[in-house]
């Protein structure tokens, strides 16, 4: 099938806010704005609910882990063993800082009664009595939000002892991390909950066997959780028939970077770059665009030959990449790919945890060579260096912080073999950063 | 700069308070990291020996966690942090410029404080926040979309003792100190102040109802909110792929031999050759 038929086939793309929907409300983030939508009606369905048909509805409604890896979270959920008696944890991954991904936080901003009526619900379905929020440290009034929105729903009956008269007890903490990329591992993020150095641990266990504390645990991402009660509210069926077949439901995609109006924009799993674009009032004037990541830093690049490549799981995979979070940080003919893979790889050799051999001295290594690249300097074979580098990082690091580094620089050798050999033949990067900047051309 | 005996007493007494949050003492290390940084303006030796002392932790156990996380000083902090995003894409719209700008303002360089103590220069690494870049960061508040000049009347008001507004976050920046306060868990009742999204977090928002688009309605045929069953049992043969547990992993399935990925499943649900990572390799941002 060609793009053209593809495209004249599908129906015109349309948004379907849920998450988003009223974050335009005045006072947004509070539990009265959150309650006059609609808010906590599906925790009151939930808890009329055995828990086992709760952990079914999320299964049915094909939901997967809004986190990057697309996992279903349904039958994440399914994993934990049964009950024992003892402590079972839901952990949140709301440590957002993928280079590019910008979802969670203005969604906690905004409206962070969705995350905790998702949470709660969640508790209910797992068999938890105790819920963990770990925030990156570096949002403060995110932070804020989070901690009001918890006493608000604790004061309401929603959280503490005997949930709305269920018998059921729930409560969650939020905890700050401290700046560090490695902890959205989720189990560098465990490690680091538990008071020690963010590092990944050795798997199996998995969280659902020995997570927090070495007790059953569910650890995931904000969005995932915060979509929980549209799916009790409105049905299996209703989120399954939104999106693709094997990519069900909505998200929130992040436009960043040379786009008019970038920003949140909450559709389908399945649109298009070329759709989402089209909103968003195209790539600024007078350009074009030349590379975009559709899943933030650790999904392969993709190029304006991929508009049309429907972003769900399946289809990005297919042509090369990866959903991940749906950051889509697009960068048009100004700028240099040398230079801003270059970034990315400085960004990851400073977060590797140091843990494994390959990603701690891979990722010092390619920093080198594409900096020695970027300057002009070296030769055609540091290409293939750096190529040969990357195959001993991936698949060979303790953890996917060195796979996703491999990322930018394979797929942008791939795409732009001739951008790296052009700072060689010209002994330096040819492009002028100043054009690339939001304010080129207006005096800084 | 030693820890007064009164500010030992007050700090263990807040220490006491965030370690009964967590079932485990040591969870509250974190926090209690910024709780001793909110006194002295950085993580100082007697910090550490606090912490120790209360999670009945070596100081060297102590100070292994504090170096690996970056928002931990070891030496005393401006009373503002002015962090610049130099990740790449903030970098490519103008942090670049904007770091090089203040550098050059203020003097001093990466992790460097001015000489009246008010500000404390840093690249930064990603804040979530690319639809705003280039971003600057005042104490963990955000200032969206910013220019070199304007980051630099932003330092310059620090510097003049005048209170700073950032564009999404409380009405004025708190310091260092109080923001570290509030990280270690102590709400200062502000979460009120300020917007709830910025522009761009609203593009789609407004678009959508400006468009008249919205999510479809539920359909509610037998009346308990549960819509029928028959198209969700279509779908989710369609998606037996994916509920087998195989949905694509984040490596090449080529790769998944490596430690920790190969067996995939808690011992109630392994398969042998089952080559999915299970929960195993996301990674999120």
């Amino acid at each position: 099938m060609s793009i053209d038929t593809a495209a004249a086939e599908r129906p015109a793309a349309t948004l379907t806010p849920v998450l988003s929907a009223f974050w335009d409300d005045p006072e947004s983030w509070t539990l009265a704005t959150y309650e006059r939508n609609g808010g906590y009606q599906a925790l009151r369905t939930a808890l009329g609910m055995d828990p086992a048909a709760v952990v079914t509805a999320v299964k049915d409604s094909g939901l997967r882990g809004r986190g990057g890896a697309g996992f279903p979270t349904g039958l994440k959920w399914s994993f934990l063993p049964k009950p024992d008696g003892l402590p079972r944890y839901l952990v949140i991954n709301a440590d957002e800082s993928e280079p590019g991904t910008c979802k969670d936080i203005p969604l906690m901003l905004a409206t962070p009664q969705f995350l905790i009526e998702g949470a709660i619900i969640t508790c209910h379905a797992i068999g938890a009595e105790r819920a963990f929020i770990y925030l990156r440290g570096e949002v403060v009034h995110v932070y804020r939000r989070l901690l009001a929105a918890v006493a608000e729903a604790r004061a309401a009956g929603y959280l503490g002892e005997n949930v709305l008269g269920s018998g059921k007890n729930i409560d969650i903490v939020v905890h700050s991390g401290a700046g560090a990329y490695i902890c959205g591992e989720e189990t560098a993020l465990l490690d680091s909950l538990e008071g020690r150095r963010g590092q990944p641990r050795l798997k199996p266990p998995f969280p659902a066997v020995a997570g927090l504390y070495a007790r059953p645990t569910v650890v995931n991402n904000v969005e995932s959780i915060a979509s929980v009660p549209s799916i009790i509210t409105n049905g299996a069926t209703w989120f399954a028939a939104l999106g693709t077949p094997k990519s069900a439901g909505y998200g929130l995609f992040s436009l960043s970077g040379h786009v008019r109006q970038p920003g949140q924009y909450e559709a389908p799993l399945g649109i298009t770059l070329r759709e989402l674009l089209e909103m968003a009032g195209g790539i600024r004037e007078g350009h074009e665009l030349k590379f975009w990541t559709p899943g933030g830093s650790s999904t392969p690049l993709f190029t304006d030959a991929h508009l049309d490549t429907p972003l769900d799981f399946e289809s990005t995979a297919a042509a090369g990449s990866m959903l991940g979070t749906r950051a889509l940080q697009c960068f048009d003919d100004t700028t240099c790919v040398v230079r801003a893979v270059l970034r990315w790889t400085e960004f990851y050799a400073h977060e590797s945890c140091g843990k494994c051999t390959p990603c701690r001295e891979g990722t010092y290594w390619l920093v080198q060579v594409l900096r020695r690249l970027e300057n002009g300097q070296g030769d055609e074979a540091d290409l293939d260096k750096l190529l040969d580098i990357c195959d001993n990082i991936l698949g060979r690091s303790f953890c996917a912080l060195g796979d996703g580094a491999t990322s930018p620089i394979t797929s942008s050798v791939q795409y732009f073999r001739d951008e790296y050999l052009r700072h060689l033949t010209e002994g330096g990067c040819p492009f002028d950063p100043v054009a690339s900047t939001l304010f080129a051309g207006a005096s800084a | 700069m030693a820890l007064s005996p009164e500010a030992v007493e007050r700090l263990t007494a807040e220490a006491t308070e965030i370690i009964a949050r967590y079932p485990q003492a040591r969870s509250a290390l974190l926090p209690m990291l910024h709780l001793v940084q909110s006194e002295e303006g950085f993580v100082s030796p007697d910090g550490v020996a606090l912490c120790a002392g209360l999670l009945d932790l070596s100081t060297a156990e102590v100070s292994a966690v504090a170096t690996f996380y970056t928002q931990y000083k070891r030496h005393p902090n401006g009373e503002y942090t002015v962090g610049v995003c130099t990740n790449t894409l903030c970098a490519v719209m103008g942090g670049d410029a904007i770091f090089e700008s203040l550098e050059d303002h203020l003097g001093i360089g990466h992790d460097e404080t001015t000489e009246d103590g008010k500000v404390t220069l840093e690249r930064i690494e990603c804040n979530a926040a690319c639809d705003y870049a280039p971003v600057l960061m005042v104490n963990w508040e955000f200032f969206d979309n910013q220019t070199p000049s304007s980051a630099r009347e932003v330092v310059d008001q620090i510097r003049a003792g005048q209170p700073v507004v950032p564009t999404r976050g409380a009405n004025t920046v708190a310091t260092f100190k109080e923001v570290s306060k509030v990280l270690a868990g102590f709400d200062d009742g502000r979460a009120n102040e300020g917007v709830g999204a910025g522009p761009a977090s609203l593009r789609g928002t407004l678009l959508a109802a400006e468009k008249g688009w919205r999510a479809p309605e539920p359909e509610r045929e037998n009346g308990n909110g549960r819509a029928d069953t028959a198209s969700a049992a279509k779908d989710s043969t369609a998606r037996a792929a994916s509920s087998s547990g195989s949905d694509a992993p984040a490596v090449p399935a080529g790769t998944a031999d490596r430690a920790g990925t190969t067996a995939g499943k808690p011992p109630g649900e392994a398969t042998a050759g089952e080559n999915d990572p299970g929960t195993g390799t996301q990674k999120e941002g």
